[in-house]
């Protein structure tokens, strides 16, 4: 970095008020004398500064602390001396995506690499400063000593030395056995300024000379603008400019948020509501069930179901489409300068706002930088680059810098849904009651198809990591069928792994009910056996859902019955590669279900920070338990009912369960975990719900 | 355009604004105090929760001009605890803190100020009086739990500095007595 550029990096630092938590990222190529980078990840300077570049965005999930735990784990860091830097979008991290439970997963080796071979160039550092052996000298808390002398350097100290030796490319790895920092309960590093309110996310930045700007958009999807009247909107105090972006919305700009929306208010726009103004949800649930009879793609397949014979059950199930909601509307700012433009984002994908702005308003991608803020919750609605490019277009079209703030009925009606799906089941038992052959047929629109990304073999490519086998029946086929709707999608918390999930586990439980069965057992006996189930590029092994699943019922005393009118249901699936079993304990209160107490187990592999992971199953448990009660998104008139939290209601405290967390504990690498507690809530309260009153429910929500 | 003078955080503020602005977009827009958040603009959500006169109230339904003359606390102004002096944290931000609550932490704030409101008329409630005062402000996390727990550890807490206190002004009261005899 050059000394204008710390100057700005500090600077920006200020401006983000975070604290520990500082600034943007500065691409560098560790070039500055006396510092240490021998990668992107981590610099090391001279003051005894050890910063660790975060290239992963925070929205609750702890990738602040978490990654950075990784690698300071292998540099053999003092904890206490590691400040965190957020990176922008850049070409030196790879795909800096935050989504798919995958930021500990994809980064776990690259972290863990970067810091051990640090940690060996500072070794061979001391080593040569001291003309000792290298293998008389040992990192510790951020020193190498020397014990036969009791001589000892700083990190700080030993940067420059350290700078000048060939960066290794094939380097030890600690065993999990020796982790002092991984495994740990280490506070959130974001914890201080979040209770402060302090911490700047996205709404909270601000810069000199930005006006607000808020967007009347189309009400009908796929619409546009005829035409619209300015007039009574520039009347509004301080509304300085209403005008055109894109084909789809008229953007008005004040002074302040609320000038801005007063103005939009009594904005005149005239729409051309476009092919979809008579598209009901009722519609789209009938186009899905009709889909279901067309050719579907294999997800997974062995044996032969058709050619088993016995007693066979079949059922349908169907979801809604369902909003992510975040508590912090969407909201982008942008300062477009001719041959430039810089945002401040909260987004999950910094790269891919970077090449939609560009796009969008005539850059090379290189000319737009994108700082990412922190988020008010994702879920997966910001994986879209919607609201970056809105506001690079309004401060393109103002010559100025802009915050568009979008309110929360924008976010509810121009959202990107979670698909809405149908499935047929059905097996054929054996003798016992057991399946000897299942099928489970999914048909839902895909997410990526309608983005037009590739989805080779007609198979939307999220499947792999949501829809896979859980048992190992012998005679096993899932299929996919894909639909299509008008219905802007998205990837919400977990995908189609909460549709696969609800279906699968909701079915089973009607199979053990059939066979007259404990629901429990049924499962155990379905995972007796050590199987290998290869589903893509996974193998999903039955001997790690089986722990969990054993485990779970352990937890919550499956065998011991329940005070009177307490019934408990069971559910467990796989998904972005970690496996998780839930109970959930209900009471039934005027034919509403109340839940009391769930019981969460999930192998993750290797645990980096226990108390992120059980806020990550919590919170996956109160979201999940919101999908399957209330969340559904209805369209009426080619619009969206659903407006705020009175029509599409996130749970309340009064609702929400006292819920257990579980990590059976593991040396495998660790894989997902901000997903996978979404997907057992639905069908573990439904076959609660079962238990208490022998009815089945086949479509979400349950308080429909 | 109105002239509305109020107190936030112990400081008088003159704003120029529409009257029926409101407070949240006062707070947020005009004087910069970014720690009150905006999650529904319906009063439905509590993000952007502050105290007037020492209630809670949602700025987001509360026209500025229905605060003129009265004192408004936001979370930038809520006063630090006895013996947290160096922290600069109220009790409840300790609390949150220790019991790891904040996730994403948009909401957080709001949930600070509702409980600071609730510990103010009832310092050691129950289960049911924390529902009843925290039912009002949503969280997408579901950090709801540990927001439970960690009230009740501020009210622990705080139990045990009160008697802390009281202990230390005994000790001194008995060394001034000592000194006497």
């Amino acid at each position: 970095m050059s000394p204008l550029s710390r100057r700005e990096f500090v600077a920006a630092g200020v401006a983000a008020g975070a604290g520990l938590v500082i600034g943007f990222y500065l691409p560098h190529g560790g070039s500055e004398r006396e510092s240490f980078s021998p990668n992107a990840y981590l610099r090391i300077t001279p003051d005894n500064k050890v910063t660790i570049v975060v290239a992963r965005s925070e929205m609750g999930q702890g990738v602040r602390t978490a990654l950075p735990m990784i690698l300071a784990e292998e540099l053999e860091a003092d904890w206490k001396q590691i400040e965190i830097e957020q990176a922008g979008a850049s070409t030196l991290f790879g795909d800096q995506t935050t989504g798919g439970s995958a930021s500990i997963r994809t980064t776990w080796d690259p972290m863990r690499k970067a810091g051990a071979a640090a940690r060996e160039m500072l070794i061979s550092a001391a080593a040569l400063a001291w003309g000792v052996p290298r293998s008389s000298c040992t990192a510790e808390s951020g020193h190498i000593k020397h014990a036969a002398s009791g001589r000892s350097l700083s990190y700080g100290e030993l940067a420059g030395r350290a700078a000048a030796l060939p960066i290794p490319t094939d380097v030890p790895l600690k065993q999990s056995k020796d982790y002092k920092i991984v495994g740990q309960r280490l506070p959130r590093v974001d914890s201080p300024a979040k209770v402060k309110g302090e911490a700047v996310f996205g709404i909270d930045f601000r810069m000199p000379g930005m006006k607000f700007a808020v967007l009347s958009r189309c009400p009908t999807i796929g619409g546009k603008v005829s035409s619209f009247d300015d007039k009574e909107a520039k009347k509004i105090s301080s509304v300085s400019y209403v005008g055109k972006i894109g084909d789809s919305a008229v953007a008005v700009v004040a002074d302040s948020v609320w000038s801005a929306m007063e103005g939009r208010r009594v904005l005149n726009v005239a729409w051309d509501d476009g092919p979809n103004k008579d598209l009901t949800t009722a519609a789209v649930m009938a186009s899905l069930k009709q889909a279901a009879s067309g050719k579907g793609a294999s997800l997974y397949s062995a044996g032969d179901p058709a050619k088993v014979s016995g007693r066979k059950i079949s059922a349908e199930y169907n979801l809604p489409f369902m909003a992510h909601a975040p508590m912090e509307p969407g909201n982008c700012t942008a300062n477009y300068q001719g041959s430039k433009c810089e945002l401040w984002a909260p987004t999950q994908v910094p790269q891919d706002c970077r090449d939609a702005v560009a796009a969008a308003v005539g850059l090379d991608p290189d000319q737009v930088k994108v700082n990412v803020t922190l988020m008010g919750g994702g879920f997966g609605r910001r994986l879209e680059h919607d609201y970056a490019v809105e506001a690079a277009l309004v401060s393109k079209a103002i010559n100025a810098p802009v915050k568009v703030i979008w309110t929360r009925e924008d976010d509810m009606r121009f959202s990107t849904y979670r698909p809405a799906s149908f499935h047929q089941l059905s097996a054929t038992l054996d003798g016992a009651g057991f399946p000897v052959a299942l099928t489970h047929r999914i048909v839902a629109p895909s997410i990526s198809g309608q983005k037009g990304q590739p989805t080779p073999g007609n198979v939307d490519p999220d499947m792999p990591d949501e829809a896979g086998p859980v048992y190992g029946i012998p005679n096993y086929s899932i299929e996919y069928v894909m639909a299509q709707t008008p219905v802007p999608l998205g990837w919400m918390r977990s995908v189609y792994a909460l549709q696969a999930a609800f279906a699968l586990e909701s079915f089973v439980d009607e199979l053990a009910a059939a066979a007259g069965k404990d629901p429990l057992q049924y499962r155990l006996h379905l995972l007796a056996k050590d199987q290998d189930l290869q589903y893509f590029t996974t193998t999903w092994k039955t001997a790690r859902m089986r722990g969990v699943l054993q485990l779970a019922a352990e937890k919550a005393e499956w065998g011991k019955p329940l005070p009177a009118g307490s019934y408990r249901g069971v559910a467990c699936f796989a998904c972005f590669a970690s496996y998780m079993a839930e109970v959930v304990e209900i009471s039934m209160e005027k034919d509403e279900p109340r839940v009391h107490r769930v019981v969460a187990v999930v192998d993750c592999g290797q645990v980096v920070n226990p108390s992120i992971l059980e806020q990550q199953i919590q919170g996956g448990i109160v979201f999940g338990l919101a999908n399957a009660l209330r969340a559904k998104i209805t369209i009426e008139k080619g619009r969206v009912v659903q407006g705020n939290f009175d029509d599409y209601a996130p749970l309340r405290m009064d609702e929400t369960p006292a819920v257990e967390v579980y990590a059976v504990p593991s040396a495998e690498a660790p894989s997902g975990i901000g997903e996978p507690s979404v997907p057992p809530v639905a069908p573990a309260l439904c076959n609660a719900i079962y238990a208490a009153t022998k009815k089945r429910i086949r479509a979400l929500p349950i308080l429909s | 355009m109105a002239d509305i003078t109020l107190r936030v955080n112990g400081s008088e503020k003159k704003v120029s604004v529409l009257p029926e602005t409101p407070l949240l977009w006062v707070l947020r827009d005009t004087l910069e105090l970014t720690g009150t958040k905006f999650g529904c603009g319906a009063g439905l959500c509590g993000a952007c929760t502050v105290h007037v006169d020492g209630s809670p109230v949602r700025t987001c339904s509360t026209p500025v001009s229905r605060v003129a003359g009265k004192s408004v606390t936001t979370i930038e102004g809520l006063p630090a605890s006895d013996g947290l002096a160096a922290s600069q944290l109220h009790i409840l931000q300790a609390a949150w803190i220790a019991e790891e609550v904040p996730q994403c932490g948009y909401c957080q704030t709001g949930q600070i100020m509702s409980a600071a409101a609730l510990l103010q008329k009832t310092p050691h409630p129950t289960d049911e009086q924390i529902t009843q005062a925290m039912n009002g402000n949503l969280c997408r996390c579901g950090t709801y739990e540990r927001i439970r727990k960690a009230i009740h550890w501020a009210a622990d807490a705080a139990n045990n500095a009160r008697r802390e206190i009281a202990r230390s002004r005994y000790q001194d009261d008995e060394h001034a007595n000592g000194g006497a005899r």
